[in-house]
């Protein structure tokens, strides 16, 4: 809880002669170079990707198979580059969920202009994007650079759903018609 | 010879000599300096005027890097905003991130639970060694000791890794939002900074001793490029530089925010405001940050690390917004419409490792700020160069852009 001022001290006379500090130096050196090493030989080697870490972002389905993405275009709203592009369409017929649910029809993010903020993964309402663990993207042209829908889920795949929203809501709504018959 | 006997200093020399001798006129030389040299630190450019090997003038041209970043703030909501503070002072991204979201904070007259405080204070303390780190060995390069780079990069690594950990991003951590932070501390976080600390001290000391008892890193450094106190204060300089020239500055201890006054940690100042002093309050703002670190980690709170009463301005957990048709109107909101702010002003400035980092924000209202303006350290700390520099030898004007420890991508915002 003070000021304190830095100390200067004259050098003294080994430190001005400049061979013992030599010498000291060599000491440092000599001891670094019998520690173990600390740079890594990438690619062989990879590091460790923490869990939660902001890689490439990516689209990901339900444990069903189903697209999550209902197309609400939050992200491509939050997106502070503007690299999210959405056209919301339909949900196919036979899933049986196109009278109740989107999807989008299109869905690119453009590598060159995202900045692996994560904002879009955390507005997300569904829990449909993911920045995964995947850190490096090239390409040989601009067209390559950007990911568009089927990219994505390719990136994504599958992960455990947290929530089951739609099959909650089914089991309700299956638990209320129960009810309402017994009635 | 003899004068070189008699004056062993190259700049005591070149001052000392005749100013004209009859019909021995020399011209002025003009040298550009930047915007793409090693030792200006990014895209500075001096336009130097020298007489031999002396400066008679020195220009800064900045604005190389001049992105908007003002302007920019005034077309997104405020929390789209946070990625950019990363790119302001882009070595310490952890502390620009608390600076604005405190500053949209004291606008919306928001408190933040004591854990958030913590994290924060934690998270800056961090940026502030990783940036002094950056600062020493880019500085140790410019005056000829490759080794301290090396061996502060190695230690940047670790912090670069507890950082991943936490916010999911080395570099670009876009770490805070307004009301609170992006995610909670992970478990056992806060145990891998304290063995962080207990570990870098001594490697502190290691690299510290590369250069304090250095000759060679001395002769480059003392005496040179000397700021008065006065001169200092005038031409606004902040952070270390001004410490550096003996006033005892600090915003942490002057106007505490985030829970500073809890921590107990001392202010170095140099006295002779030479780039040595420079760099060795550079050296014990890092002992001191370590303390920080470890008083806050001993007394982590636990409870919320976001304001849970700000209901229009920080979003609701991600479990609810998918089960509960409030709380997703809720996210709705705040994301399209931005967090809610009354009308009003604000200025705040918080101690970043470069100096005063401050944000003015005019807000009329609602979820997007009006005008924002961001006082950059570097911006005011470059501003003493025509001053300090006229006078000394070129090779000096390294070891005082390398004491100075500027960023451009602040600098030029």
């Amino acid at each position: 809880m003070a000021v304190i001022p830095v100390k200067r001290a004259p050098l003294t006379l080994a430190e001005r002669t400049y061979l013992p500090q030599i010498a000291a130096g060599l000491k440092t050196t000599l001891k670094h170079m019998f520690q173990p090493k600390l740079t890594m030989e990438y690619p062989e080697q990879r590091p460790a990707i923490p869990p939660g870490y902001r890689g490439v972002p990516t689209l990901v389905m339900d444990p069903h198979g189903r697209e999550k993405c209902v197309s609400c275009q939050l992200c491509e709203f939050v997106c502070p580059p503007k690299a999210i592009r959405i056209k919301p369409g339909t949900v196919p017929e036979g899933s049986g969920r196109e009278h109740v649910e989107k999807a989008p029809q299109e869905f690119d993010i453009d590598m060159l202009r995202c900045i692996y903020c994560g904002l879009c993964q955390e507005v997300c309402p569904e829990e449909a994007i993911f920045l995964q663990n995947q850190f490096s993207m090239t390409g040989y042209s601009r067209e390559e650079m950007v990911n568009n829908k089927a990219r994505l889920y390719e990136l994504g795949g599958t992960l455990p759903d947290q929530h089951f929203k739609w099959d909650k809501k089914k089991a309700a709504a299956e638990e209320s018609a129960d009810g309402g018959s017994a009635h | 010879m003899s004068t070189e006997m008699n004056i062993p200093d190259a700049a005591a020399r070149a001052a000392a000599r005749p100013a004209a001798v009859e019909g021995f006129d020399t011209e002025k030389m003009s040298l550009s300096m930047g915007p793409s040299h090693p030792s200006t630190h990014g895209v500075l450019r001096l336009q130097m005027e020298l007489d031999g090997e002396v400066l008679t003038k020195c220009d800064p041209v900045i604005g190389y890097l001049h992105r908007g970043d003002e302007k920019i703030a005034e077309n997104m909501t405020y929390n789209q905003f946070v990625p950019y503070t990363d790119r302001l002072d882009y070595l310490a991204p952890l502390a620009n991130n608390m600076a604005y979201a405190i500053a949209v904070e004291r606008l919306a007259k928001l408190e933040v639970p004591a854990r958030c405080q913590a994290i924060r204070v934690i998270t800056a303390e961090m940026a502030r060694i990783s940036a002094h780190l950056l600062g020493l060995g880019a500085f140790g390069i410019d005056t000829g000791a490759w080794t301290v780079f090396m061996y502060a990069f190695t230690e940047r690594e670790k912090l670069y890794t507890l950082f991943e950990e936490l916010t999911g991003a080395r570099f670009t951590t876009s770490y805070a939002r307004i009301g609170g932070v992006a995610r909670d501390v992970p478990e056992g976080w806060t145990q891998k900074v304290d063995a962080f600390c207990d570990q870098f001290l001594p490697i502190l000391e290691e690299i510290l001793a590369l250069l304090t008892r250095n000759k060679i890193f001395m002769d480059r450094t003392v005496g040179v490029g000397v700021i008065s106190r006065e001169d200092a204060i005038a031409y606004g300089l902040t952070g270390p530089n001004l410490r550096g020239s003996g006033v005892p500055m600090d915003l942490r201890k002057d106007k505490p925010y985030s829970g500073y006054e809890q921590y107990d940690f001392d202010i170095p100042v140099g006295e002779h405001g030479d780039c040595y002093d420079r760099y060795l309050v550079r050296g014990e703002e890092m002992r001191q940050s370590v303390r920080i670190i470890k008083q806050a980690i001993a007394k982590f709170p636990s409870g919320p690390w976001y304001a849970t009463d700000a209901r229009k301005i920080f979003a609701p957990p991600k479990d609810k917004i998918l089960s509960s048709m409030e709380e997703l109107i809720q996210n709705f909101m705040i994301v399209t419409e931005g967090p809610q702010m009354p009308a009003g002003e604000v200025y705040f400035e918080a101690e970043n490792p470069k100096g005063a980092l401050g944000f003015f924000i005019v807000s009329k209202g609602g979820g997007v700020p009006y005008r924002l303006k961001i006082r950059a350290p570097s911006f005011c700390n470059l501003s003493i160069l025509p001053k300090v520099c006229v006078g000394n030898l070129v090779s000096d004007v390294v070891s005082i852009l390398g004491s100075l420890d500027f960023v451009m991508g602040e600098c030029d915002r």
